[in-house]
């Protein structure tokens, strides 16, 4: 297994407040790990400092061999890392078709196996191509968040807090396409509250703690883990 | 019949206010800031055309264009220098930035032509037509404004929604963050945005001063002022609001000026604004949006 994504000693500001305090971790190829923690634990500052919205005061982020800590967003997409924020972001006022197609701007047309591939995955989203995305259910609008990510066939694709505010039978689905797109060959980045739905399907994780790695280890270990269960699983 | 004159009047006048309302919509709706200078890139696309017809003698057509281009390039460097190292601060100093573009250029416009005003001569040449016994005139100018404002609306409709280019800008207005993330280059997309609006102002300000031929360094301002208000009531960010808003400014003035009075035209206009704004605070087709805490 290679290195894709590698986190070494990253130093992360808002303003003065110095909200990520040398963190270092990686993501093999092939692999699904998971970033559990509490709510101010610095995982969605993380994320975007990894895909550019944000940049590092110190330390380094190599993606593919390749040095991005200084790289703008728009361009890490080319490199085949997509990001789905958290809140889902998607583009309120446009049809679910066209949030797609922005999924799709770096490759400047968008191909009919594209969207199949994407609706083969959200068959739901498929029935609700010309609607207005922001008329669509918080699910569906998750779905296609990460639908829209998809569009660029990213190697390494992050997810933050996609369960964030679904009905438990929701958050089921979108975990079992997780699982899908892994298996069908993405790399994925899971940044997430819901602990136990995150450590089942990780290959490994870890556990930050206002802006520190504090543990880490596979999702079964910190499962198992007394101190995890404890802060995390509801003992 | 008095009346439709100054209805027909009116809309022409409205439909420059449109032009110009347009450009302010559209780099409030993607650079989310108040380009208090838009007036004066009128004033200098108004000057451009002047000296190309005047001290060229190159036809009217040559002229727009010249015009446009200039406008378009001066835009372009405005937002780069004034603009673009001021992203991410306060809007209050991107307000400030720009009132001091404005009185750049029309500083800058003394310098170059002078303050004495100039004899602006119209780019219409075809003579005017009158309708119903001579008791409906109808000029050049307004058909020209008229045709050439609904173009650009219909345009500018197209284009923010059929391409990618123009959804990408969509996608910046809505959400700069997420437009990153699909790998849009927003600084590329906002430099595009006031190219547009620039080119637009140009358009606005040849017209303008084809209907109203007294070219100064001035010239802009009250107008670009107008048009801004047009944009607020139409709803700013929405690209039929600024034309609606423009349209129904210019009939609203040129009926107060006609039936109530012409110095307090501008106060009327005014009232208006803030009476939309107390029943409608997003303007007449604006959307109401909630601010994320």
């Amino acid at each position: 297994m290679s290195t894709m994504l590698k986190i070494d000693d990253i130093h992360v500001y808002y303003g003065a407040i110095h909200a990520i305090k040398g963190v270092s971790f990686e993501v093999g190829e092939g692999e699904i790990v998971a970033l559990i923690g509490a709510n101010g634990a610095g995982k969605s500052t993380i994320l975007k400092t990894v895909s550019g919205l944000m940049h590092p005061r110190s330390g380094s982020i190599s993606f593919m061999d390749e040095q991005i800590a200084h790289m703008d967003a728009y361009k890490l997409l080319r490199h085949g890392l997509a990001h789905v924020p958290e809140g889902r972001r998607i583009f309120l006022q446009m049809t679910v078709q066209e949030n797609l197609e922005m999924g799709a701007y770096i490759r400047k047309d968008v191909s009919k196996a594209d969207l199949d591939m994407v609706f083969n995955y959200f068959p739901r989203l498929k029935e609700r191509r010309k609607q207005i995305a922001g008329t669509l259910s918080g699910g569906e609008q998750q779905m296609l968040a990460m639908s829209r990510a998809l569009m660029s066939h990213p190697k390494l694709m992050m997810l933050d807090e996609p369960s964030m505010g679904l009905a438990p039978i929701l958050v089921d689905q979108i975990f079992d396409i997780i699982k899908q797109l892994h298996k069908d060959g993405t790399t994925i980045l899971l940044v997430e509250q819901n602990a136990s739905k995150a450590l089942e399907i990780a290959d490994r994780a870890y556990v930050l703690e206002t802006g520190n790695i504090t543990l880490s280890g596979t999702g079964v270990e910190l499962a198992r883990s007394d101190e995890v269960r404890k802060a995390y699983l509801g003992g | 019949m008095q009346i439709l004159q100054y209805l027909i009047n009116g809309i022409s006048i409205g439909a420059v206010y449109a032009i110009i309302a347009l450009g302010y919509t559209m780099v409030y709706g993607i650079a989310k800031m108040l380009n208090f200078a838009h007036g004066d890139v009128i004033m200098v696309g108004a000057y451009i055309s002047f000296c190309v017809t005047n001290y060229l003698g190159l036809p009217a057509i040559v002229s727009i264009l010249a015009a446009m281009i200039v406008c378009t390039v001066l835009g372009i460097i405005i937002e780069a220098l004034a603009y673009k190292p001021l992203r991410g601060t306060s809007s209050l100093a991107v307000l400030i930035t720009a009132i001091g573009v404005s009185y750049f250029l029309q500083n800058a416009a003394q310098l170059i032509w002078g303050s004495a005003p100039k004899n602006f001569t119209s780019i219409v040449t075809f003579k005017p037509f009158s309708l119903a016994g001579g008791e409906l005139v109808i000029t050049g100018e307004v058909i020209i404004t008229i045709v050439i404002s609904v173009l650009i609306m219909v345009g500018l409709t197209l284009f923010t929604g059929k391409t990618r280019m123009g959804k990408a800008m969509r996608a910046v207005s809505e959400d700069r963050d997420a437009a990153q993330l699909m790998g849009i280059n927003v600084n590329q997309t906002i430099s595009m945005t006031f190219a547009i609006g620039s080119a637009l102002a140009a358009v606005a300000g040849v017209l303008l001063c084809s209907t109203v031929p007294t070219l100064m360094p001035t010239t802009g301002s009250m107008p670009g002022i107008r048009a801004f208000t047009a944009a607020v009531i139409g709803g700013i960010g929405s690209i039929p609001g600024a034309m609606l808003g423009g349209i129904l400014l210019g009939v609203i003035e040129t009926f107060s000026k006609k039936y109530i009075s012409t110095e307090f035209s501008d106060a009327i206009v005014f009232a208006v604004l803030i009476l939309i704004l107390l029943v409608k605070p997003a303007g007449l087709l604006g959307k109401q949006v909630q601010e994320k805490v």
